[in-house]
């Protein structure tokens, strides 16, 4: 048997009540972010990792010891794991003050020692002043502030953070993520974090792991998740709408690019040598490498991949325009980008107006397609 | 001439409802608990049977009480040969029977008030380190605690009240077995009704105070923690 990890190692398999296949590691102070939408396992993987949820096989490690491992029949029981949990609702107990609300998790530490260092994390969580308040008399940002106070008192191994950001307004949620920021480099634990928003996650993780119905799908920087996903799932889950299935034409090692044919057009993506001549792919851009050519200034880069074809959709939202471009008449094959607004009008994007951009190769990546 | 109001029968129907209290206090956290948050597929059975109590006739129940406290069950049987007295028509006997048809005034406030605690207290309380008994003592009781008084105050004023299960399993022994409620009886069969009306009035004062004092209770906790969520 492999030696526990000082991280967090966890490896969930089950049939039902939940479908589980999970495999992911968080090393120290690292913060991993588990996306997926509602139903994906998110939260169940952390209540498995902190005891509340038994699955049916795993193995959980932490901080060097092992909490769970299904084939040695061992079961650490949830009040013996060291864990830092804050739940989405925040879970503080109404009865008691902030302040009592963080002792009741020191257990560990002599009754003496206790309020004095509660009194230092409520201050480290800028609770200072508050201490006497029961939940009901403190704002949803100060609650979520006791939550990770009374979630460090505790000396946890690894914290485990379950939306903790969905039930405050945006003005807190930016504070809280900058608070969170400073926090986890004085830590020193694997810090797994609940989300299911991709900006979120980008911002406050340094590797995200994504879920879809109990299974991870692909775990990597936020960067590369985002640019290289694994499967067009994984393109779907991240929100790139732009997913399309192409024939593979060849190779050129030199310039380190795949040559793909999509609908008649002859495309450069990204070197893929994986894929041989002939083979289906899915491939995916983000909105982010498409290139609107534009009257008002033309450019070098619009002999790169052009794709012609009619906006059928040109939704002003604020300061950016969302447009549809259909590229291939009578398919439903999209491709949608944003641009400035006022580009927009200068450029006369409309409904049903004809207009040209092109695809980054650096942009293009290419996919195993869906079922292959 | 009898007093107006039987004073050994109110003693004894005080005596048999604090006990009852005190045994059933207990029994009705840990069954609530148990009910309130195991998973477990009997669990409308047992439930069910907790609940009999509240709708079987008190004959009906005084009997089943009567035969399985009796001589001839293993129960009573054991009993004799322990303390070398019967089950039936005693104190001891009484006390039984009045646990048991008190089991629904008991368990299932404190039921309800173990369920009305999110299940993430519990987690949260998991993963503070606590125990379940910890988890049970300091955080579920505290909230659970109208829950806890209802119960009592429920259980207290239906002992005083109850008068065909006791009459079944005690009969009406002076001292030993003669509740307050059987005294309102023999007064009324004696043409008594003075102080017939003398003893019902005062466990009518006793069961509106009590009342008055559950529903108060719980209404002030519910505002204490009114925003908690």
């Amino acid at each position: 048997m492999p030696a526990p990890t000082e991280g967090l190692f966890v490896e969930l398999r089950q049939e039902r009540p939940i479908p589980l296949a999970v495999t992911l590691d968080c090393g120290v102070g690292e913060v991993l972010a588990l996306v997926g939408p509602s139903g994906s396992g998110k939260s169940t993987i952390l209540r498995t990792v902190a005891g509340i949820y038994a699955p049916q096989h795993g193995r959980i490690d932490a901080g060097g010891e092992t909490w769970l491992d299904t084939a040695a029949g061992l079961r650490r029981p949830a009040h013996r794991r060291s864990v830092g949990f804050v739940f989405q609702h925040y879970a503080l107990f109404p009865h008691l003050t902030a302040l009592d609300n963080v002792i009741q998790a020191m257990g560990h530490l002599p009754p003496g020692e206790r309020r004095a260092r509660a009194l230092r994390l409520l201050e480290r969580t800028n609770l200072a002043g508050l201490e006497a308040r029961r939940p009901a008399r403190l704002s949803g940002g100060q609650q979520q502030r006791v939550a990770v106070a009374r979630a460090l008192a505790r000396d946890p191994k690894v914290l485990l953070l379950d939306e903790p950001f969905s039930a405050v307004d945006q003005v807190t949620r930016e504070k809280l993520y900058e608070e969170l920021a400073a926090l986890r480099r004085d830590l020193g634990i694997p810090i797994v974090l609940v989300t299911h928003a991709l900006d979120e996650a980008s911002m406050l993780a340094d590797r995200m792991c994504i879920l879809h119905r109990g299974r991870t799908l692909q775990t990597d920087t936020p960067l590369a998740v985002a640019t290289r996903p694994a499967s067009p799932l994984v393109a779907r889950l991240v929100g790139i709408k732009n997913i399309f299935e192409a024939d593979v034409v060849g190779h050129d090692a030199e310039r380190k690019v795949t040559h793909i044919r999509w609908f008649g057009a002859a495309l450069q993506a990204r070197h893929a040598p994986q894929f041989g001549p002939g083979a289906r792919v899915a491939w995916s851009v983000p909105a982010s490498h498409i290139l609107l050519h534009r009257r008002d200034r033309p450019s070098r880069g619009e002999r790169e991949n052009p794709v012609a074809g009619e906006i059928v959709r040109c939704l002003p939202m604020g300061e950016m325009t969302a447009v549809a471009l259909r590229a291939v008449r009578g398919q439903r094959a999209d491709i949608f980008f944003s641009v400035p607004t006022h580009v927009a009008e200068r450029n006369g994007l409309a409904l049903g107006a004809a207009v040209s951009v092109s695809l980054l190769t650096e942009g293009i990546h290419l996919m195993p397609a869906a079922g292959a | 001439m009898t007093d107006v109001v039987d004073g050994a029968a109110l003693l004894l129907s005080l005596k048999l409802a604090l006990l009852t209290v005190a045994i059933l206090v207990p029994i009705g956290i840990l069954a609530g608990r148990w009910l309130a948050t195991g998973d477990f597929a009997a669990r409308p059975l047992v439930e069910a049977i907790f609940a009999l109590p509240l709708v079987l006739p008190p004959t009906v129940l005084g009997y089943y009480l009567l035969v399985a406290l009796g001589g001839s069950s293993p129960l009573g049987r054991w009993y004799e040969a322990a303390t070398g007295q019967s089950l039936v028509f005693t104190f001891d006997g009484l006390l039984v029977a009045s646990v048991v048809f008190n089991l629904p005034f008991a368990i299932q406030p404190l039921q309800r008030a173990f369920e009305a605690i999110p299940e993430d207290l519990r987690h949260a309380a998991s993963c503070c380190g606590l125990t379940t008994w910890q988890s049970l003592w300091r955080i579920e009781l505290p909230l659970a605690w109208s829950g806890l008084l209802t119960a009592v105050v429920l259980t207290f004023a239906h002992t005083l009240g109850e008068f065909g299960v006791v009459l079944m399993v005690g009969g009406s022994i002076p001292g030993e077995t003669k509740t307050v409620a059987i005294a309102i009886y023999d007064r009324v069969q004696g043409f008594d009704m003075a102080g017939a009306g003398w003893m019902s009035a005062l466990l009518l004062a006793l069961s509106i105070v009590a009342i008055t004092v559950t529903y108060w209770t719980s209404s002030r906790q519910r505002r204490k923690h009114a925003c908690a969520d």
